[in-house]
């Protein structure tokens, strides 16, 4: 394998974990104060899939490319070293933006997944993709039931959603922001293009809120946006890491 | 030693988050080789990605063999071949009934959970409340015939 690609892939390997791993651990926040019993348990299950999506893919990360193990990558990297997308890495706030982020989220991952199931230039990733597919269209499918259930529902929910959907659009924009290593990718067809992507994603999400009032927002400012896939993050990225490690911190080496 | 014999053994390891299967009926074990009494190697498909258990059953399957005399145990995960709930034979399909767990419709792809038959009465007058449930690999539904509240295995 070049070493370009190499790169690519090592790279594009960590965008995923570290999406799926702040993003479970965001979901994990419900867990207990969920508005509903079942949205809890939704959310501490789909909590439990990405996290062990993470682990996952930093496990192909330790046996392909001989990086650190999964506990290590995902716990001892310091935060500039993430390649996670901003949309993400913000805090909770209601459970209409933790819905709505899910939503966008999950149809993104889909999408990048389904093209990973089709390439055969990294076997392992290919394999992955396919297993993980199976456990995620059930994200996709609660996703979509709760957007279009909720937002057909009262005025309150309505306009929840539609604030959510305003702030979070532009952040899931710029999961598909342009990165140095597209064009290898590309090249190796072991992807299309993050704007390709981004199309084939904004049809998908189109299609399920066609059944719904709510709209997306006109000319939206993504710029602002973009930098997670280079290391530039929020300030909430570093808050999160520092909770999540926290225990680990105390003694590294303990034995659980 | 023959492979019935190290197959029945593991027919005792259950999966905790399912007790009324074994591993070999989930269709979890892909191969066995060995050469009794120096070495045994098994071969086990993961079910769903992050599932808690699998650590757990992998500790009970090197118990078994231990307890059958082996000298030399690996457990290897298989990652590169994929594990089905169509890997479910009817009996174990019929075992989850009875232990009250609604088995997985077979090749159900784009609408998984859509199908579900009551493990009470049979009906199938039944709706979806929650695609997630007390394990990831279970969803919860109400018969809308006999009001009873179920879990059905989730089809992947």
């Amino acid at each position: 394998m070049k070493p370009e690609l190499k790169s690519a892939l090592i790279d594009l390997v960590f965008r995923l974990g570290d999406d799926d791993f702040i993003l479970g651990h965001r979901h994990s926040e419900w867990i207990g104060i969920g508005p509903i019993l079942e949205e809890d348990i939704a959310f501490s299950s789909m909590a439990q899939d990405e996290i062990g999506h993470a682990e996952a893919y930093y496990q192909l990360l330790h046996e392909h490319f001989q990086l650190p193990d999964p506990d290590t990558l995902g716990f001892e990297r310091p935060w500039q070293e993430f390649r996670c997308a901003h949309l993400v890495e913000y805090p909770n706030k209601d459970y209409a933006f933790s819905l709505v982020r899910h939503f966008l989220y999950d149809h993104a991952e889909h999408i990048r997944l389904q093209a990973l199931q089709k390439q055969d230039v990294f076997k392992p990733l290919k394999e992955l993709a396919k297993r993980l597919l199976r456990e995620e269209k059930y994200h996709v499918f609660h996703a979509n039931t709760w957007i279009v259930q909720l937002s057909n529902g009262s005025e309150e929910a309505r306009v929840r959603l539609q604030t959510a959907l305003d702030e979070a659009y532009p952040m899931a924009l710029a999961l598909f922001e342009p990165n140095e290593h597209e064009k290898t990718l590309v090249e190796a067809k072991v992807l299309p293009s993050e704007n390709e992507l981004q199309k084939e994603w904004l049809r998908a999400i189109q299609k399920v809120l066609e059944q719904t009032p709510l709209k997306l927002p006109e000319n939206p400012q993504w710029e602002m946006h973009k930098g997670g896939r280079v290391g530039k993050h929020t300030p909430h990225l570093e808050a999160i890491i520092e909770e999540m490690t926290e225990v680990r911190r105390l003694d590294p080496q303990a034995e659980w | 030693m023959d492979k019935q014999t190290i197959l029945e053994a593991l027919g005792t390891v259950k999966d905790p988050e399912i007790p009324a299967l074994s591993l070999v009926e989930l269709g979890m074990i892909e191969a066995i080789r060995f050469d009794y009494p120096a070495y045994v190697e098994v071969e086990m498909l993961p079910t769903f990605t992050a599932c808690p258990a699998l650590e757990l059953m992998r500790l009970q399957i090197h118990h078994t063999l231990k307890q059958l005399g082996f000298e030399q145990i690996r457990v290897v995960i298989n990652r590169e071949k994929q594990w089905s709930t169509d890997r479910l034979s009817d009996e174990a399909r019929e075992k989850l009934r009875r232990f009250g767990l609604a088995p997985p419709p077979k090749n159900t792809k784009d609408a998984p959970l859509l199908i579900a038959q009551c493990p009470k009465c049979g009906s199938t007058n039944t709706i979806l409340k929650n695609p997630f449930g007390p394990t990831l690999c279970r969803a919860i539904y109400f018969c809308q015939d006999c009001s009873e509240t179920f879990e059905q295995f989730k089809p992947v």
